[in-house]
């Protein structure tokens, strides 16, 4: 295959913008039709990536690579795996329904909104396709200033206030791993003899224990402050809260996913002796988040604190099945990843749309709106069965996997079993918590006069929750067909990460990471066993 | 005796003193209400010498035994011209609509032009306090050349008592080399330093403080720094813009090649010092700018924050700090030339248009200008896709690759801070309640003219820097 379709992606959507800018000054709704055709286009495309993706292969696809700055050993190189494949695919799936979900509500400066959004788009599935440290760490740096003026333009009452916490807080932990690319860069050169930002070549790097240290947790703090891991958390509520609907489903559904992407991506195959050493904190921290997450979103009267509250819970779970660092924790974590963005993206189109007819999102404004608004309250349950994992939906088969993983984590194997079992405390909270906001929203009486003559979902807006219904219901009952794709991926890192450690007993030297077998089954999974194949499905 | 080496050598700057005579006499025989195209002259004479230098490059005349036309000294003084056509494009239309005197302005805006070339292209100690003194005396006057601002007198005034002091500093430092080594030429004394480098010379050292210290004066680095924000302030728009980018790059072409050939053996003595100034520089630079609400005065001290970054880049002094230093340079000037330029273009002579406030609502009034502000203010912030990323990015690795760990961390992390008030401004053009209509000036067109070229710079080097980062380096390579 000869078309560069990984480039197209990035381009499209950034031509597309620019494109939507010059559209004539008033004509806003052919702004917007242009951005969403654009936007749609981008999904095929990446449809198509998927479609001519070999599930069976470990190695990365649709690589292009062509140098850049040769004396710096800066290429660009793209390429996809099993894992990036569908976080790009969640991309171009959130983006279309984000643009149609404003249709209404974003009346003004149109141009720049949907310039915006397509650009965040570009610079997203720039970040997940990387495969040169430089290039990665430019698109993530670009990403914040769309998210910035979304929030900051768009947003509701305390939008500055928020927009500038989101920047300064994400810009504050990504540029201390900016330091560390740069060591890491030099540290090849004085190793190697070439300078090398390409993340395979870094790989294959021995690097000193010390040394992997300090870079790990300079790239730990910055992918944790993005996941947003406890205690690192606070950006979130604001940002969330403040940002319009569009901007907070694509924030939950893909920004947030960045943290863990790079941490699974990045943080623990390049520094994996740091990684397994600190593994045992980052589960500690994310079991924390769970818990705290999911309490403090039981006390929210704010439909959209709520939801934010329960994103750093759901996230908790990502980051405790990346510790856990076998075959079904991280197989997990990365289907939580996806389920995650598609039920909240949901669950925050749900509070826009509540929010866009009675312009407060407090619930104890809200109560018996089912006798209202009967469809839109059948898609709001839907997705919060999906959210609070209910079998047969897609939140069910990654928190599953995790918990599975994490029985047997590599963090601490031998009490791994008590910290999954405060872990899964989480997944009732959630219940608790969602199924009682639900109640409180939909069930009763309906008493408050306003919420009377509310009308029921019109035709764009059952555009806009239908696909995310159908994908809910979909990845939860064949989630094979997500989980066999990414396997040969999820097995390789593994491998990466959890290989040297058991390898190392044996011989003294480790075996440089590219050169290993994908197929090679790590220490860790062939204890566990393998369900993720058939996991929720029935 | 005149040879042909020693005409190439100075033909460039003599090319640009030449174009600043023709202004003057222009001006000179200027009737009253006459128009003169005195910008395009000067554009002209600017556009020969960088053509000139161009066609230099590589051939390393030696002109009278003091001025050397090597890859540096071209370097400098094309991006010095660059920068100088850049001015003169922006001044353009706003010069007449501030009353300046026209002819004074764009000759000395030239004169001191030249003075900033000769301080790139200088080999000897002497020659570098002349040219110092002949692009500072242009740019005292041209501070204060709006006649009826008190602040601008003001600001004349104070950057030219202290400017005098710091030059006395300076040539007194010259005198204690003189009085050591018997020599003021950079090479002879390179080799006489070199041999007792292992003990050097009490007065030696002090000498290389004062040459510090005036160095340090005229890059606006901490604790010198006194003077920039007033100056900046109270100096007309697009002399601050071009004091901040041109004056900077100069001082430093000098300053480099000062202690990186001559003093370049003191290493140990003089790198814990500047390692100090840069920290304190970006330290200062950032929080203190924070604090500030005229934008002129919020961007003086963005000036010197980034002065610290080019420290920094002096510190490492590796082949990648040294190339850093001539790049960060041109990323900075075509990026705060071009903020400067929005800035002009906003303000008329009755209303300054420089307090943060007065920028909001810029966003829907005047969405292109704003859009452009803003991308000069995220290429300052060190955002890609712009130059700014990479200018930072290359410091920083040079500071690595030097093993100066904590002064990378130090420089991100006021980075994030100085992201702050950069974000201020574009909070007001955009986010910002509105106020009532402001009545913003058009912008002329050959400013506009200007704005774009630097957008286009400031996206392209941003995208695709390779050829000049090798053009860096290639000039570095050859001499230190």
């Amino acid at each position: 295959m000869t078309l560069p379709l990984l480039t197209l992606l990035v381009l499209v959507p950034l031509a597309g913008g620019v494109a939507v800018l010059l559209v004539g000054r008033g004509r806003d709704g052919a702004a917007r039709r242009l951005a969403l055709g654009v936007a749609v286009v981008t999904f095929a495309a990446s449809l198509a990536l998927w479609a001519f993706f070999d599930a069976g292969s470990a190695d990365y696809q649709f690589v292009e690579r062509y140098t850049w700055l040769p004396d710096f050993g800066i290429s660009y190189h793209v390429g996809v795996d099993g894992i990036s494949l569908f976080l790009v695919i969640l991309t171009t799936f959130l983006t279309p329904i984000a643009l149609l979900c404003s249709w209404d509500s974003i009346g003004d400066r149109v141009r720049e909104f949907s310039f915006f959004m397509l650009a965040l788009e570009a610079a997203m599935i720039g970040v997940f396709v990387s495969l040169d440290l430089f290039l990665f760490y430019l698109f993530w740096d670009a990403m914040l200033i769309p998210m910035y003026f979304l929030i900051g333009v768009w947003g509701y009452d305390r939008r500055i206030y928020a927009a500038i916490k989101f920047m300064l807080y994400t810009m504050a932990g990504s540029v201390l791993m900016l330091v560390a690319i740069i060591w890491l860069a030099y540290h090849h050169e004085s190793a190697v003899g070439v300078l090398s930002f390409d993340l395979a070549h870094l790989m294959a790097l021995n690097v000193p224990a010390t040394l992997q240290t300090w870079l790990f947790l300079a790239f730990a703090v910055a992918f944790a402050i993005k996941v947003p891991l406890f205690p690192f958390h606070t950006w979130l509520p604001d940002a969330h809260v403040e940002a319009p609907t569009a901007g907070s489903v694509i924030l939950a559904g893909v920004l947030l996913k960045m943290g863990t992407y790079g941490l699974l991506r990045f943080a623990f195959p390049l520094f994996p002796e740091a990684a397994l050493a600190f593994a045992p904190y980052l589960a500690i921290l994310a079991i924390v988040g769970i818990v705290y997450g999911a309490l403090v979103a039981m006390v929210q009267p704010d439909l959209k604190k709520l939801v934010a509250y329960s994103s750093v819970s759901h996230l908790g779970f990502v980051v405790l099945g990346l510790c856990a660092m076998n075959i079904n924790g991280v197989q997990g974590a990365v289907f939580q990843m996806l389920a995650h963005g598609v039920s909240t993206g949901g669950l925050f189109l749900i509070v826009g749309m509540l929010s866009d007819r009675r312009h407060t999102r407090l619930i104890a404004e809200f109560g018996g709106l089912k006798a209202a608004m009967p469809q839109l309250v059948a898609a709001f349950l839907v997705i919060t069965l999906a959210s609070i994992a209910l079998p047969g939906l897609n939140g069910f088969v990654g928190e599953f996997l995790i918990l599975l993983g994490s029985f047997h984590g590599l963090f601490d194997p031998a009490r791994a079993p008590y910290y999954t079992a405060v872990a899964a405390t989480g997944v009732i909270l959630s219940a608790v918590y969602m199924l009682w906001m639900f109640q409180r929203v939909n069930y009763g009486p309906l008493e408050n006069p306003k919420n009377r003559g509310l009308g029921d979902l019109t035709l764009r807006e059952w555009v806009v929750i239908a696909p995310i219904c159908a994908a809910a219901i979909g990845m939860g009952v064949v989630p094979g067909a997500f989980l066999r794709p990414m396997e040969p991926a999820v097995r390789r890192v593994v491998q990466d990460v959890a290989g040297p450690r058991a390898m190392n007993a044996a011989r003294p030297t480790a075996v440089p990471a590219v050169d290993r077998p994908p197929d090679g089954d790590g220490p860790a999974s062939g204890s566990t066993g393998r369900v993720a194949g058939s996991g929720g499905g029935r | 005796m005149l040879t042909r080496a020693d005409f190439a050598a100075i033909a460039p700057i003599l090319i640009v003193t030449l174009s600043a005579c023709f202004v003057l006499v222009a001006e000179a025989i200027r009737r009253r209400g006459e128009w003169m195209p005195h910008g395009a002259l000067g554009v002209i004479g600017l556009g020969g010498a960088i053509v000139t230098s161009a066609l230099q490059w590589d051939q390393q005349h030696i002109g009278f035994g003091v001025i050397i036309a090597d890859n540096y000294a071209l370097f400098f003084n094309i991006a010095i011209c660059g920068m100088g056509v850049l001015t003169i494009l922006l001044s353009s239309g706003t010069a007449v609509r501030d009353r300046l005197p026209e002819g004074e302005y764009y000759a000395l805006v030239l004169f001191s032009t030249a003075g900033m070339m000769m301080m790139g292209s200088t080999r000897d100690l002497l020659v570098v306090f002349i040219a110092l003194e002949i692009m500072s005396l242009g740019v005292y006057i041209l501070t204060a050349i709006k006649r009826t601002s008190l602040a601008g007198a003001e600001a004349g005034f104070k950057y030219f008592v202290l400017g005098g002091f710091s030059s006395a500093f300076f040539v007194y430092g010259i005198a204690l080399v003189y009085a050591v080594t018997g020599t003021t030429r950079l090479d002879d004394l390179g080799r006489m330093v070199a041999t007792q480098s292992l003990d050097p010379n009490v007065l030696l050292v002090l000498a290389m403080i004062f040459l510090i210290v005036g160095f340090a004066f005229k890059v606006s680095a901490v604790p010198f720094h006194m003077w920039a924000p007033d100056a900046y302030q109270g100096a007309p728009t697009l002399v601050t813009g071009f004091m901040s980018t041109a004056v900077k790059a100069a001082a430093f072409a000098a300053f480099a090649r000062v202690f990186l050939s001559a003093l370049e053996p003191l290493r140990a003595e003089w790198v814990p010092i500047l390692t100090a100034i840069a920290g304190l520089t970006m330290i200062l630079g950032t929080v203190v700018g924070v604090a500030q609400t005229s934008v002129k005065r919020m961007l003086a001290y963005s000036s010197i924050a980034h002065a610290g970054y080019v420290l920094v880049a002096l510190v490492a002094a590796n082949a990648t700090g040294k190339a850093a230093i001539l790049f960060y340079l041109v990323a900075y000037a075509v990026t705060n030339l071009g903020a400067f330029g929005v800035l002009a273009a906003l303000a008329t002579n009755d209303r300054p248009h420089d307090d943060v406030r007065d920028f909001a609502g810029l966003g829907r009034e005047r969405p292109g200008l704003a859009a452009v502000l803003t991308v000069f203010l995220l290429s300052l912030g060190g955002f890609p896709p712009t130059v700014g990323f990479v200018a930072k990015w290359y410091v920083f690795s040079a500071a690595v690759q030097a093993n100066l760990i904590a002064l990378a961390v130090l420089g991100v992390l006021t980075s994030v801070v100085a992201v702050f008030f950069y974000l201020r401004i574009v909070v007001m053009m955009y986010m910002a309640p509105e106020r009532a209509p402001n009545h913003r000036p058009a912008v002329p067109a050959v400013a506009l003219a200007g704005l774009l070229v630097a957008l286009v710079v400031v996206f392209y080097l941003g995208v695709l820097p390779g050829r000049l980062l090798a053009l860096a380096a290639d000039s570095v390579a050859a001499i230190f």
